[in-house]
């Protein structure tokens, strides 16, 4: 009867304090993107992706708008895709004027960096792009959530398998980019963390396409004191794939090619995963990748506050998600959350091969006082965010 | 002499059939549907069906059983003694579950991939309405009176009560993350509803449409992370509701009018779909990854048997 009543009233007061008939609440959210140069290809059978991470937050707008059909609120998507000469902070800050609270940031992290500057707390922005570390531990971003998994997640997701599997002995292979660097340090890192041992550890200068070369340059750049698997460090792909099958030994090849960490996988399909793979590719005509997750779970983080707060902006979404009531259906068959002190989100960190999946750390037996996931990446007493 | 055998046969199949019900699982894996003694404890045989058989349930006279062969996007009828195929109903895409009135007259069918509910006159097998949903139904029920569809939509986070009278949504009630499977109360007071990523069991007041109850599980030794609960029933008594928790391997005994979990019991590996025996003196579970079902003595409430019975087994339904 109450109910009746507050339902019977609150569409009157509506119309007695708003003017138009449009009672339904607008959530305006942007995306902020930069045109990416198409990278030199390794091979010929992945075609580059110009879209990542938009086809995700479409899908996510979608699906919230079906959930807002039923609540009264309406989601809106503006895309700014900044060409390559473009000037990021000034689309930003437009955005900023144009009174966007909500924006999803798909941009690498030093671009990422100057418009948080910019940003001074004004929008919450869900970064859908960075893996850095640093903004995990030290150079902490305020009202900025990294969705992706950091490389040190990645690398501990790794370090948990190998450690069940008990390929203790690493060959580090490092590639030549400055990402390469950052990658192997997470690797080392991890190695300590689960007392692995790096019995090697090269770089790899080889001529960048390896498709001719490989057979001859791996089998005698892998000659070195005996190990379990060979780990490569090359974000770009610009050589992994031609390790496998070609080492001195043989032995598995793990990290950026072979058994990959990732948040996202082709070949991930448990826990309902296959549906969101099946209505992805029917909305994107591709297959769902690392970026369009990230940016359909920060559509969806965005869908589940406002659905559940009735709030939309950026102090309000913020305070939920860092709350104890939100709580993420991300396909991996556990909750996901926010670390409240780096906005880092939690999550399962899948390790594929090419066509199967292989496992999806923390994997059990690995144990935390408070949240298994945490047991993947920076934890609370390891960084100086707060 | 063949006449013979099969006369024979039938003979035989229809005495066991006599003595003690019959329980049909759906096996997702392996496109067919086990057919199971489960006084006696065994799997009397396995009949294909279709791709991808998940929802099934027994019709009004007891003479069909309707399954979802998901990836055929249809649900079909088959003879409940044959199991030759009656007819294929209009069920719109990837139908994963379905619910059927007390009545028998109309079928509701989840349609995931298209977030929408196909109603289906079952009297003259057309679909007669498309109700759109949240995003990813799954789990729905038909109120004992009939008057309600409730549909569940997992990304959503909602149930639907869709008047059965307009094919009109109602209400919506917002629950927790990724409701999976949702019950009745046999008084139609009480809509019990599971949350697998949150981990509870909500109950919801049929009259407010409101949550009046949360339910949450704790099993010494066993990861919160791993209670995961999706199949939901309640006796017609409303003295026990029975959830099933997944991953955590066990059933949950919950006491219906006080809302204490007493008992967990251990059953099969990722445990998933619950079905009563006629008089509710057993339940039965599907177990999804150790590919087999545990019965359950309601009395006692103590796991008596378990039968291994194929791949993936999903769903069940039981035949006097």
């Amino acid at each position: 009867m109450a109910k009746f009543l507050r339902l019977f009233l609150l569409p009157i007061l509506l119309f007695s304090s708003v003017c138009t008939a449009v009672d339904i609440q607008e959530i305006k959210i942007a995306y902020l993107t930069q045109e990416k140069q198409v990278p030199a290809a390794l091979s010929n059978l992945e075609p580059f992706v110009a879209d990542t991470g938009l086809q995700g937050a479409l899908l996510g707008i979608k699906d919230n708008n079906t959930t807002g059909q039923f609540t009264g609120q309406s989601y809106q998507l503006k895309q700014e895709i900044v060409p390559i000469s473009g000037d990021i902070p000034k689309v930003f800050s437009a955005l900023l004027a144009q009174g966007y609270q909500l924006i999803i940031v798909n941009l690498p992290a030093a671009k990422l960096l100057e418009i948080q500057k910019i940003n001074n707390k004004q929008a919450l922005l869900f970064d859908v792009h960075t893996r850095a570390d640093t903004f995990r531990v030290k150079q902490c971003l305020t009202n900025v959530l990294h969705i992706l998994p950091s490389r040190a997640m990645r690398a501990d997701a790794l370090a948990q398998y190998m450690l069940k599997k008990r390929w203790r002995r690493w060959f580090l292979v490092v590639g030549a980019t400055a990402e390469d660097k950052l990658y192997a340090q997470a690797i080392k890192r991890s190695a300590k963390r689960f007392g692995m041992k790096i019995v090697a550890e090269k770089n790899w200068l080889h001529s960048y396409d390896a498709r001719r070369t490989a057979q001859a340059d791996v089998p005698v750049f892998t000659q070195v004191d005996d190990y379990d698997v060979l780990v490569v460090a090359d974000e770009q792909g610009l050589f992994g794939e031609y390790v496998s099958y070609r080492t001195w030994k043989p032995r598995p090849v793990i990290g950026t090619q072979g058994l990959v960490a990732t948040a996202w996988h082709k070949t991930h399909e448990q826990w309902g995963a296959v549906q969101i793979q099946n209505r992805f590719k029917e909305s994107a005509g591709r297959s769902m990748q690392e970026e369009d997750y990230a940016a359909y779970l920060a559509m969806r983080s965005i869908g589940e506050a406002v659905t559940r707060t009735k709030l939309v902006g950026t102090e309000p979404v913020k305070q939920y998600l860092f709350s104890e009531r939100f709580k993420l259906q991300g396909y991996k068959g556990k909750p996901l959350t926010f670390r409240p002190w780096n906005g880092q989100l939690r999550q399962p960190v899948l390790l594929a091969a090419p066509t199967s999946l292989v496992t999806a750390p923390p994997l059990e037996g690995f144990l935390h006082p408070k949240n298994e996931l945490d047991t993947l990446g920076y934890d609370q007493p390891e960084t100086k965010c707060q | 002499m063949n006449i013979k055998a099969i006369f024979l046969g039938s003979l035989l199949l229809s005495t066991s059939l006599v003595n003690a019900e019959t329980v049909f699982v759906t096996l997702e894996k392996d496109d067919a549907i086990a057919v199971v003694d489960p006084i006696e404890g065994k799997l009397l045989r396995t009949v294909k069906v279709g791709q991808r058989p998940r929802g099934i349930q027994l019709s009004k006279d007891q003479k069909s059983l309707y399954i979802a062969v998901s990836d055929d996007d249809a649900v079909i009828e088959i003879d409940a003694n044959t199991f030759q195929i009656k007819s294929k109903l209009p069920s719109g895409e990837d139908p994963e579950t379905f619910a059927v009135n007390s009545q028998g007259t109309h079928m509701y069918v989840s349609n995931e991939d298209d977030n929408q509910v196909t109603v289906i006159d079952l009297v003259n097998n057309k679909a007669i309405n498309q109700v759109a949903v949240g995003v990813e139904p799954e789990g729905i029920a038909v109120s004992p009176d009939g008057r309600w569809v409730v549909s569940a939509s997992e990304t959503t986070n909602m149930v639907h009560w869709i008047d059965a009278e307009s094919n009109i949504i109602k209400a919506n009630t917002l629950v927790d993350p990724r409701p999976r499977a949702l019950s009745f109360t046999a008084d139609g007071q009480q809509l019990w509803v599971t949350s697998e990523i949150d981990g509870t069991l909500m109950v919801i007041d049929v009259a407010s449409k409101e949550i009046v109850q949360r339910v949450r599980f704790a099993i010494p030794a066993v990861g919160q992370e791993k209670i995961q609960p999706v199949g939901v029933l309640i006796d017609d008594k409303r003295q026990w509701g029975y959830v099933a928790l997944g991953p955590a391997n066990r059933v949950a005994v919950v006491n219906a009018q006080t809302f204490k979990v007493e008992k967990y019991l251990l059953v099969g590996a990722r445990v998933w779909n619950l079905a009563f025996s006629p008089a509710q003196e057993r339940l039965y579970t599907t177990n999804g990854v150790s590919h087999d079902i545990s019965i359950i003595d309601l009395a006692e409430h103590k796991v008596t048997k378990s039968i291994a019975v194929g791949r993936y087994p999903w769903g069940l339904a039981v035949k006097p």
